[in-house]
């Protein structure tokens, strides 16, 4: 391949003091990448499930995320409603178009006018569904595909995402075990924790620095599998 | 960049005279200190985790051409490509070339502090493509002509005045009677202004937290999700990362991550971490139709083998010099280069050489804060020692002090004679300081007595304080 390449490789192997790698080495390299295993996972995730949902709800909210939980995939076009009437916002959203919120019967508010795709830079709020939700930090795993494109994360002033409190799980490893199995790596996967947000001002907090201003998290006690992607 | 590490004592002189930067620099107790001594005590694994990423550093380094090779056949495999870079020439080369090849005229850029060691802006600029930094802290600088001065906050150094001070400069389509006085009103107006630059950008540039050798992903941590702005909207991503960034596994990096926010913010968890690998997908509404990873050497193969090896675990979280009282006393452009504070006096005599940086590693009291708090447990103290030796190996170090240190040394292994000489000294010093208790002035070590007072001894040297205490005389 190209000469840098070798000059970089060369360089690392010659202060490593050895030659390419092989033998025992290289198959302790080859097994580390082919069979991953997890590091040591802290305990406060180590929690019956409906409790696990609680510390997802108390760890995203700490970081200024709001959470409503409603019953089914029915009451979610009213809690969307809400929302946004509470903030004197338009009564629009452009949603994914997500298999994943195909139960949310959205006629049930006519007066919300919702469209799907990507992102566009008038949109000021997005809905999208989740991959998974981490408790131990009250993360959000949100992976890109057709269904779910990536720019609905970032570009609206208002993020939106149904979650179903099947699809709360501890930690980031169980979220990349999902992604995992359920095929080829996403191109893009986002771990979203809170709203958008800078110090970089007298390290003084704002929100909204260039993501979006507000994240609205609408956990469905009721459907969806455990981790469903 | 062109390092000014050469003239760090004049550049500390500056700053320490310099009250406006000791207001800025005053929020970090606050703000980096407290907040990250809240967060750890909140996670009681937080030791084991350090014991388990310095772990996992040292394995991925020393087998850090399998694991390179690896990331850059899954790129390739993914769609994407890798470009490798011995030197900052070559890495502007390769990023120029891609930009040229797409006909880009503006170029959005989320903080990268390699691009700053490539001195990538001036590159792109020369050659008439504009970069533009989306970071609010990237951003204020690149309008003020200044470089960063902390790898995580790179406008530590300014106060809200001096950023108002420079909008109203630049930003002169808006109504110059407009309030901005205070962070909300500027942070909001640096949102509007750069959401059209995002939207323009023909490419995107970000650095990488980490490269995962197992999936090919690039993986970049930010708060303001300028960088995830930066890659999703233009047709072309590009990532800049050193060669020390790869880890093996997506799990690896989970583990380094519970380190990383913590450590540098007091977060549990920064707002947005995003892994990307390869281009956007058959079928996919956003995201880049180009994917490139330039890997960076510039030096860091050379430290493999040595003891400054340990500074190849850093993962970049600030933590060393939010708790150095030097870095807190002169702030980040005194070091004269990119990585200031503890981890920049380890590092920098690897990357731009001891003849540049050799003042670094002497702007330690060796207090160890740095190293308390250091995620990966890199020594630093240790390597600051290191290369103080070797400047005095090298004859780099002023002559007084090498000539200082042989009488020392001569005395030091004369055991009679130096108890003889301490002795003497202390009694001498302890009457010259009798009435003070301290000293103002003292023949040849005008460079301590010139800034400070020298405490007097109080009559006894170390080593009979010692022989007392042992023989339970003293106490």
């Amino acid at each position: 391949m190209s000469a840098g390449r070798e000059r970089i490789l060369g360089g690392i192997r010659k202060g490593l003091g050895r030659g390419k790698l092989e033998g025992e080495a290289l198959a302790a390299v080859e097994a580390r990448l082919s069979a991953p295993a997890r590091n040591l996972i802290p305990r406060r995730t180590a929690l019956p499930t409906a409790e696990l949902v609680d510390l997802f709800e108390k760890m995203a909210t700490d970081v200024a995320a709001t959470l409503r939980r409603v019953a089914g995939p029915d009451d979610v076009p009213d809690a969307v409603a809400e929302f946004l009437a509470g903030l004197n916002l338009p009564s629009e959203i452009k949603a994914a178009p997500d298999p994943r919120l195909d139960d949310i019967p959205w006629s049930k508010r006519p007066t919300l006018a919702v469209s799907h795709g990507a992102a566009a830079d008038s949109d000021l709020t997005a809905v999208t569904a989740a991959t998974a939700a981490i408790a131990e930090t009250g993360t959000l795993m949100l992976a890109s595909s057709a269904a779910a494109p990536t720019r609905l994360n970032f570009l609206p002033d208002n993020h939106i995402v149904v979650l179903r409190a099947g699809q709360v799980t501890g930690t980031y490893e169980d979220g990349w075990d999902l992604v995992r199995a359920a095929g080829a790596l996403p191109r893009t996967v986002n771990f979203v924790t809170g709203p958008s947000r800078t110090g970089d001002i007298e390290q003084k907090i704002q929100l909204g620095a260039h993501g979006p201003r507000r994240l609205h998290i609408i956990l469905v006690e009721d459907g969806g599998e455990t981790g469903s992607s | 960049m062109q390092p000014t590490s050469h003239a760090f004592v004049e550049n500390a002189h500056r700053a320490l005279n310099d009250a406006q930067l000791h207001a800025a620099l005053g929020h970090m107790k606050a703000g980096f200190q407290d907040k990250r001594a809240a967060t750890i005590a909140r996670m009681p694994e937080f030791e084991d985790l350090r014991d388990q990423g310095r772990a996992i550093k040292n394995h991925t380094l020393a087998h850090l051409d399998a694991y390179l090779e690896r990331f850059e056949a899954k790129v390739t495999e993914t769609g994407g490509r890798v470009h490798w870079a011995p030197t900052p020439a070559e890495a502007r080369d390769a990023i120029l070339k891609i930009c040229q090849a797409a006909g880009a005229r503006t170029v959005t850029k989320g903080k990268s502090m390699i691009a700053e060691e490539i001195a990538l802006n001036e590159h792109l600029a020369a050659n008439g493509i504009e970069p533009i930094e989306t970071d609010l802290g990237e951003y204020i600088i690149q309008l003020r002509g200044e470089l960063p001065s902390h790898i995580i906050a790179p406008a530590i150094h300014l106060v809200k005045e001096q950023v108002a001070e420079s909008f109203y400069a630049h930003h002169t389509e808006l109504d110059p009677k407009r309030p901005l006085d205070d962070a909300r009103a500027l942070t909001d107006e640096a949102r509007a202004m750069l959401r059209q630059r995002f939207l323009a950008a023909d490419v995107g540039i970000t650095g990488a937290n980490f490269l995962i050798a197992e999936t090919g992903s690039t993986v970049i941590v930010t708060n303001e999700g300028n960088g995830d702005l930066t890659q999703n909207l233009p047709r072309i991503h590009i990532v800049i990362a050193s060669i020390e960034k790869v880890v093996p596994t997506l799990e690896d990096s989970a583990t380094i991550l519970r380190l990383l926010a913590r450590s540098a913010t007091g977060q549990e968890y920064s707002a947005y971490t995003t892994f990307s690998t390869g281009p956007k997908r058959p079928g996919d509404l956003d995201g880049p139709d180009e994917f490139h990873v330039v890997i960076l050497d510039n030096g860091r193969s050379a430290l493999l083998g040595t003891p400054a090896q340990e500074t190849l675990r850093c993962i970049r979280c600030g933590a060393c010099m939010n708790h150095c009282p030097i870095y807190a006393s002169v702030g980040g452009h005194a070091y004269g280069w990119v990585i200031p504070g503890p981890i920049g006096a380890a590092i920098n005599p690897g990357l731009i050489g001891l003849e540049e940086a050799g003042h670094l590693p002497n702007a330690s009291t060796f207090c160890g804060r740095c190293e308390s708090v250091c995620p990966m447990r890199i020594p630093l103290p240790s390597i600051m020692r290191h290369w103080r030796e070797r400047q005095h190996e090298r004859k780099l170090s002023p002559g007084t002090v090498r000539a200082g240190l042989g009488l020392w040394a001569w005395a030091a292994r004369r055991p009679r004679l130096y108890r003889f000489g301490t002795r003497l000294a202390a009694a001498l010093l302890g009457r010259l300081g009798r009435r003070r208790g301290r000293l103002k002035r003292l023949p040849l070590a005008g460079g301590w007595t010139d800034w400070r007072d020298l405490p007097a001894p109080e009559g006894r040297t170390f080593q009979q304080h010692w022989a007392a205490r042992r023989s339970g005389a003293g106490r």
